[in-house]
């Protein structure tokens, strides 16, 4: 019984559904990071750009009191605004404008750590061609095309925008008398017996018997009280609390 | 060993880590975290013996995000600006300049080529400005270089602060041009070539129709200074451009993404040059080139101390290997 479940341990996991990046580690760990879209990146930028306008307004009326002087400190704000607005964030801030830290998103270098100085001048240097000809046209197209969405700039650079991680929270398994599976589970079965009893909070009833029922049949349970035995053995996987 | 007894058992020590992590985060150079490393490597065995045993994705999932912040800090690019921005300035950047020799060359046949070119061909044909120029710009170059009108520059009679927004429309004007005819060399160098030539036809057009009227000596005492810095950041830039553009038309061995991300390693370090150049441009040409009190003799001769200067500084800058180091 030992021995048929030792195989599939060194089988790798099936690819998951979702848009994954994985990061090797140098310590030989994949790390899977979420690289994230047109939509939520175009949103992104949309925050930025309407910030970035706002401080442009609001500095110029500060500085039309100034007369002479503020005209030349205007020029040179705008200069920065309009060209080093996203560095600095991005460099300062763990790759996050406002824009990004909104949405949920950051930058990091193609190997997971936090973008740099040159990185993120070059890539945002390089929006200027992904702006072409209008309205992010090759930048839009670029994204659309590459299966971690980089944008042109993004493909200089050596950079990837991901999805931030959110903290998680422990999620309640639902009481049950710890239970035996009727024979060794393979690791991704455990996975996902385990996945069920952790996500049942979030689906309804009916869902949850729905989804009982398909696994009844291949691991032997009574069908009436599936969700109840699928809890008891997700218990049983996880130990005494 | 059961999910919950392997989560008792390190609980502890998962927390801890992440109140380290959070301190790291927060301040750069948090003190007491020489234990950081092993701490962190630990964690990495945790995360695969968790996931070769097949434990819930809850746990997986917050190690993992664990680990990934844990190698954000660790594998940071570590620099220290001050000192590497004078080995950049002394020595890296016209290394790197002399190492780009191709691209410069071409950027630089092609922007002062036109330059020049256009200007003598203004010279012979003084219609021909009216073709590139509108004539209403025309105009206004004419009255601003006026000998007769007993001022020099840009504008009249400047007080200090208006030295000041001129300083800060320079730096805003010259160093979007500059970004600009970079960037644009991602569409196969196209764009940079394309701003290279025109910027070069625009300024030569000006330059060859203002000294064909007789306007020379204004004009040219005007420039000579910060033309030195300003123009050859302008063909440095190009060059950054083509270098980027060269690197998609003939990637070598290397796939095109990678041969452009090696580029374009190469060309960000070129462009930083090229702000420093510009910011020098920009200083010299609001307090310097605008001032109305020098004889033209003078002016030229400091702006020709200048071109010798950029390309000293070009040519043999950093050529000992331990100089700035």
């Amino acid at each position: 019984m030992l021995e048929t479940t030792a195989r599939p341990r060194k089988a790798t996991l099936s690819p998951p559904l979702d848009t994954r990046y994985p990061i090797e580690t140098p310590e030989g760990i994949d790390l899977p990071v979420r690289p994230a879209g047109l939509m939520v990146r175009a949103l992104a930028f949309s925050i930025d750009l309407g910030l970035r306008g706002l401080i442009l307004g609001l500095l110029f009326m500060v500085l039309a009191f100034l007369g002479k002087l503020g005209a030349g400190l205007g020029s040179i704000l705008l200069f920065v605004v309009s060209w080093w607005y996203m560095v600095l964030f991005e460099v300062l801030n763990q790759g996050r404008s406002p824009g990004k830290q909104w949405m949920g998103l950051r930058v990091v270098h193609d190997d997971g750590t936090s973008v740099g100085w040159s990185a993120s001048l070059l890539r945002n240097l390089l929006r200027f061609v992904d702006m072409l000809p209008f309205g992010y046209f090759l930048g839009a197209i670029s994204c659309l095309q590459h299966p971690n969405f980089k944008r042109l700039g993004d493909l200089a650079a050596g950079t990837l925008v991901i999805y931030r991680e959110q903290p998680l929270c422990r999620p309640q398994l639902p009481a049950a008398e710890p239970q035996r599976p009727a024979f060794a589970l393979a690791l991704a079965e455990q996975r996902a017996i385990l996945g069920f009893a952790e996500r049942q909070g979030e689906l309804s009833e009916a869902r949850v018997a729905e989804l009982a029922a398909i696994l009844a049949q291949p691991l032997q349970l009574s069908a009436p009280q599936a969700v109840a035995e699928l809890n008891g053995i997700a218990r049983g996987l996880l130990g005494p609390a | 060993m059961k999910q919950s007894l392997f989560e008792s058992r390190h609980k502890a020590e998962w927390a801890q880590f992440s109140l380290l992590l959070e301190r790291l985060e927060r301040n750069r150079e948090a003190s007491r975290a020489a234990s950081f490393p092993g701490d962190y490597r630990r964690l990495c065995h945790h995360l695969a013996l968790a996931r070769e045993r097949g434990y819930s994705s809850f746990l997986i999932d917050s190690l993992q995000q664990q680990v990934l912040r844990g190698h954000q800090q660790l594998y940071r690019h570590r620099s220290r600006p001050g000192a590497e921005a004078l080995s950049f300035i002394l020595a890296d950047f016209p290394r790197l300049v002399r190492e780009q020799w191709r691209f410069v060359l071409a950027a630089g046949l092609i922007f002062f080529g036109s330059l020049i070119g256009i200007a003598l061909l203004v010279m012979l044909f003084p219609d021909l400005v009216y073709n590139l120029i509108p004539a209403e710009q025309v105009s206004e170059m004419q009255s601003m270089y006026d000998p007769n009108a007993g001022h020099l520059g840009r504008s009249a009679e400047r007080a200090a602060s208006e030295d000041w927004v001129m300083f800060g429309y320079y730096i805003m004007h010259n160093i979007g041009i500059a970004f600009q005819t970079f960037a644009s060399g991602l569409l196969f160098g196209l764009g940079s070539a394309f701003y290279l030539f025109y910027n070069g036809l625009m300024i030569g057009a000006v330059a060859g129709h203002l000294t064909q009227i007789g306007y020379g000596q204004t004009f040219w005492s005007f420039v000579i200074g910060h033309g030195a810095f300003e123009l050859s950041a302008i063909a440095l830039a190009g060059a950054a451009g083509l270098q980027l553009g060269w690197a998609l038309i003939a990637p070598g061995r290397l796939r095109r993404a990678e041969a452009l991300r090696l580029a374009a390693r190469k060309s960000v370090l070129l462009i930083c040059g090229v702000m420093v150049f510009l910011l020098i441009a920009a200083f010299i040409e609001a307090y310097w080139s605008s001032m109305t009190g020098v004889a033209p003799m003078t002016k030229y001769l400091v702006g020709a101390a200048l071109w010798l200067l950029v390309a000293v500084y070009l040519l043999f800058a950093g050529r000992t290997r331990h100089a700035p180091e």
